[in-house]
């Protein structure tokens, strides 16, 4: 080989190392730029705003609506505290307190309960037939995309106090007076219940279905008996489905809106209702501000919270 | 359970006891309520009480009822075009943030494009009645752009669940072996690429749609006055009086959920 | 390198992957590649064979070096410009297009008219015999019919090369045999350079007019298949390819002395190689067996377990040396079993059947 070769080959060795360096920045640069459009959307109307709601909740709520542009703080010391009309002394918010409360214990009474029934229900769907499973399966989609306004239309219709319920309790005769189930924490639990329970079924039913069976007949051929191998087997394996299926419906519960306000009423008010009546006849912005963000960290708390428990048994199996 | 011999039975090692009975109750108790309200809506009393006898007198009455036609027109605009910014949107994203290796800010990309799966609704739409508030006073714009882009925002994480889902389980050397044919990178995408992922972008439209139709909080939090869409009416309706109008409305709400979803099935079991 | 003839030229390819330990897929590959004949890339998973291929391909390209298609760089050329086509290991037929729009599709993107696209794309169907099923879809063909598409849209375009990727491992042993044949038939008929991947050594000596052997990103020999069954230069191409006894020697003056004090005579072309210690390679199929003598200067060994495998038996010995060996022997109807496990045999091997080998 002479000098001439040896030279050029390297040369375009290097340009070659350019060529691959640029061509990989200019890949980069177009994957960003194809996702700025729905970057773009959501930041203005999704995230960006979540900015505004802290700048917010450290304003002084207007008279009418609004806010008055003055920053303070008491705000969020009225999310927990409640100053004394008279003597300015201050006590715990009992108001806001009791709602928090119930929306945790509401929450987590409702994940419970979809557990109970969701947990059967997927591991029923799973070891259907892969034909027949697809339409259990079908059937458990058709209400999850069904308006949840109108799911929750569908328990009011059942438990109100001319509902189909009552009426029936009254028609065979074991009550004269209709029994009171609207706008208690049981009408708000059970709605919930009932709208939430797919968000359960679905990712058990996914882990359910990937379990291999083979384990199972494992178990039992070394002695296990049905008790063992559902809770030493079964339950182990199908962890990480529950782990998400409870993210699914303990979250939207905390932050309910819809279902606590029709079958709750103006009495039993949860997180979302006591944000949402801020903005409404409370007229404090800032207030609303302030609890949105504590709702907001309520939420990723439980968020760490689960994915802890998950990643903990992961490496626990792993 | 009926069946009373259990200790004759075969050993069925898939079977847990009494979860079968649990499984049919749920199902049970999650059409009865859906199907006595579809039944209601086709009784002719008035009350809601007792069923006398078939009519579809409710269905005519909520067609002929103004405020219904309007906010159910409105409903379908306002899915159809927040379903359509979010799929194209999304498809692009989706194309962007898979079958590569790991970039610098994909993790940023895609924790944006899901954080509205993330945020408990309600906080959303207090931020955005907040922040549409300041543009409305700034601008005097109250139309509706405000719901649509709204809506479009937290369609897009539904519209790209699907899309990505259906990129990822296709097969990279095929777009290779378009390039090894001579076919530029555009060519590439129109023949190959876009064919293959089409019913995935179908199914992120239909979910994006159904979705936006769904939706109660953001809307009502949003909408300017006489916005109302359909769900936001049915709300105010059950704050105050209920018809049996309300039960051919949501009946007709389900159908459509139903329909939309039975072709998101098709399009997504279908083997791929 | 004076020939006129060369396809393809590899010059100092090298290609690295970043990452928190650099990987070398290829680390100074340099070779050529004829025109008209059946080259083999021989290796096992991860030695860099595919990677190779994907350069010529253009799906990747070198870190540095060159790659030279008829005396031209064509390095840093998109796939799309090359004449050069591959046939997938998966097929990568695309699955919404029938049979013939797959044979179409590279005709369509160069641009043939319809009537050229047309009748270029029977004369393939008819080449690969796959004429009835032109308005299938892929999903509808079986595992063999889906590689004859994949081959005949490959060859469609004429490329002056055609990149084989492990084209019949997804086939069953039957089909692969009967696709083999068909390979080297097309590849005469057509008269394109075929460069085939593959990690079956057997496949690569029937099929190969040359073979390279690699492995962790270099060539370690290349030459025709005979050469590189008899004359491996080290112990993995010795091993990778065939059966093989390596024995420790120290050669003196045209002899192999073992551990054990035995000489072995060694080849003329041999004799050249310096004294000192150094692998033999000895093929089980090249040693003679018979009762022992008792001589003292004997090579011998003692059966330790005997293999039957129909066509021929493995005679698993242990040798003075305490090494293993082993020596296969052709089976035939008269012959029944001489020799017996414990029997201790004198083995007898031909000069040119001992290879020296490099490491």
């Amino acid at each position: 080989m002479t000098m001439n070769s040896n030279l050029s080959s390297s040369e375009s060795a290097k340009k070659a190392a350019e060529v691959e360096r640029l061509s990989q920045k200019k890949d980069v640069r177009n994957r960003w730029l194809l996702s700025l459009p729905a970057l773009a959307i959501i930041f203005f109307a999704a995230a960006g705003p979540l900015l505004i709601v802290i700048l917010y909740s450290f304003l002084t709520p207007g008279d009418y609506t609004g806010v008055i542009w003055t920053f303070t703080t008491e705000t969020w010391i009225s999310v927990v505290l409640e100053r004394d009309f008279f003597d300015e002394t201050l006590g715990w918010a009992d108001a806001h307190l009791s709602i928090f409360w119930r929306s945790i214990r509401l929450s987590l009474i409702t994940t419970i309960l979809t557990a109970i029934f969701g947990i059967p229900t997927a591991y029923f769907i799973a070891t259907r037939s892969p034909k027949s499973r697809n339409i259990w399966l079908f059937l458990i989609t058709i209400p999850f995309w069904s308006n949840l306004l109108v799911r929750t239309y569908a328990i009011q219709e059942l438990i109100r106090n001319k509902g189909v319920i009552n009426n029936f309790l009254q028609w065979i005769g074991l009550t004269n007076e209709p029994i009171e189930m609207m706008f208690t924490d049981f009408a708000v639990g059970f709605g919930m219940t009932y709208v939430y329970l797919p968000l359960m079924v679905l990712p058990v039913y996914a882990s359910i279905e990937k379990l291999d069976f083979k384990l199972v007949e494992g178990a039992y051929d070394l002695y296990a008996s049905r008790w063992q191998c559902l809770r030493r087997i079964i339950v182990p394996l199908v962890r990480p489905g529950l782990i998400a299926g409870s993210i699914l419906v303990f979250i939207p519960c905390l932050g309910a809106y819809v279902t606590p306000q029709i079958l709750g009423g103006g009495n039993q008010l949860m997180f979302g209702n006591l944000i949402a009546l801020q903005f409404g006849q409370g007229k404090n912005w800032p207030l609303g501000a302030a609890l949105s963000l504590t709702l907001m960290v309520i939420v990723m708390i439980a968020l760490v919270y689960f994915v802890k428990v998950s990643s903990g048994e992961n490496k626990k199996n792993g | 359970m009926a069946r009373s011999s259990l200790f004759n039975r075969p050993f069925e090692i898939k079977r847990i006891p009494s979860f079968q009975s649990i499984a049919l109750f749920t199902f049970v108790g999650l059409y009865g309520p859906i199907i006595i309200l579809i039944t209601y809506s086709f009784n002719s009393s008035a009350s809601l009480g007792v069923f006398e006898s078939f009519s579809f007198q409710w269905y005519i009455t909520a067609w002929e009822n103004e405020k219904v036609q309007e906010a159910a027109f409105r409903s379908l605009y306002l899915a159809a075009t927040a379903a359509t910014i979010a799929t194209i949107a999304a498809t692009m994203a989706a194309l962007a943030t898979t079958r590569t290796k790991k970039f610098r800010g994909m993790t940023l990309i895609f924790v944006i494009i899901n954080q509205p799966l993330m945020i408990p609704e309600i906080v959303t739409a207090v931020a955005l009645l907040v922040f549409f508030a300041m543009i409305k006073i700034a601008t005097g714009y109250t139309g509706m752009l405000y719901l649509i882009i709204a809506h479009t925002a937290f369609c897009i994480p539904f519209a790209y669940l699907p899309i990505r889902a259906r990129l990822e389980s296709m097969d990279l050397t095929l777009e290779t072996a378009g390039a090894d044919l001579y076919a530029t990178p555009w060519k590439t995408f129109q023949r190959i690429t876009l064919p293959m992922i089409w019913p995935g972008i179908i199914a992120g439209y239909m979910l994006a749609f159904v979705i936006s139709l769904d939706d109660v909080v953001i809307s009502e939090f949003v909408k300017s006055a006489g916005q109302e869409t359909l769900p936001t009416y049915m709300l105010g309706q059950l704050r105050r009086f209920i018809t049996p109008e309300t039960n051919a409305i949501a009946t007709v709400n389900i159908a459509v959920s139903v329909i939309l979803v039975s072709g998101f099935f098709l399009l997504t079991q279908r083997k791929k | 390198m004076t020939t006129n003839d060369e396809a393809i030229e590899i010059k100092n390819a090298l290609k690295v992957y970043k990452g928190d330990t650099d990987v070398y897929a290829l680390n100074d590959v340099s070779l050529m590649i004829k025109k008209n004949e059946f080259f083999t890339l021989l290796g096992p998973s991860g030695c860099g064979k595919t990677t190779l291929l994907r350069l010529i391909a253009g799906f990747e390209h070198p870190t540095s070096g060159t790659i030279l298609l008829n005396k031209e760089d064509i390095s840093l050329l998109p796939p799309n410009k090359r004449p050069v086509n591959t046939v997938f290991q998966n097929y990568a037929l695309f699955p919404h297009m029938t049979v013939g729009g797959n044979i179409a599709f590279g005709l369509e993107m160069l641009g043939w008219s319809k009537s050229e696209v047309a009748s270029a794309v029977d004369e393939m169907l008819e080449l690969v015999k796959m004429q009835d099923l032109k308005n299938r879809r892929p999903a509808e063909i079986s595992g063999g019919q889906q590689q004859r598409v994949a081959l005949a849209r490959a060859l469609a375009p004429k490329p002056q090369v055609l990149l084989l990727d492990e084209p019949l491992s997804a086939l069953d042993l039957k089909l692969r045999k009967q696709m083999q044949i068909e390979l080297k038939r097309l590849q005469s008929e057509t008269g394109i350079t075929f460069v085939f991947v593959t990690h079956d050594q057997e496949e690569a000596l029937t099929m190969s007019d040359r073979i390279a052997v690699m492995n962790e990103g270099k060539i370690l020999q290349y030459g025709n298949p005979r050469d590189i069954y008899h004359h491996p230069e080290n112990k993995f191409v010795a091993n990778f390819i065939g059966d093989s006894n390596f024995l420790l020697a120290d050669i003196q003056n045209g002899n192999a002395v073992l551990t054990d004090g035995t000489e072995l005579k060694l080849s003329k072309e041999n004799k050249q190689v310096s004294n000192g210690q150094k692998s033999i390679l000895i093929r089980p199929e090249h040693v003679q067996m018979s009762k022992a003598k008792g001589s003292k200067k004997a090579f011998e060994g003692k059966i330790s377990n005997i293999v039957y495998f129909g066509t021929d038996t493995h005679f698993h010995l242990e040798l003075k040396t305490g090494d293993d060996f082993t020596i296969r022997k052709q089976n035939t109807p008269n012959e029944g079993t001489d020799f017996e496990i414990g029997a201790v045999v004198e083995l007898t091997i031909d000069e040119n059947a001992i290879q020296i080998l490099n490491d």
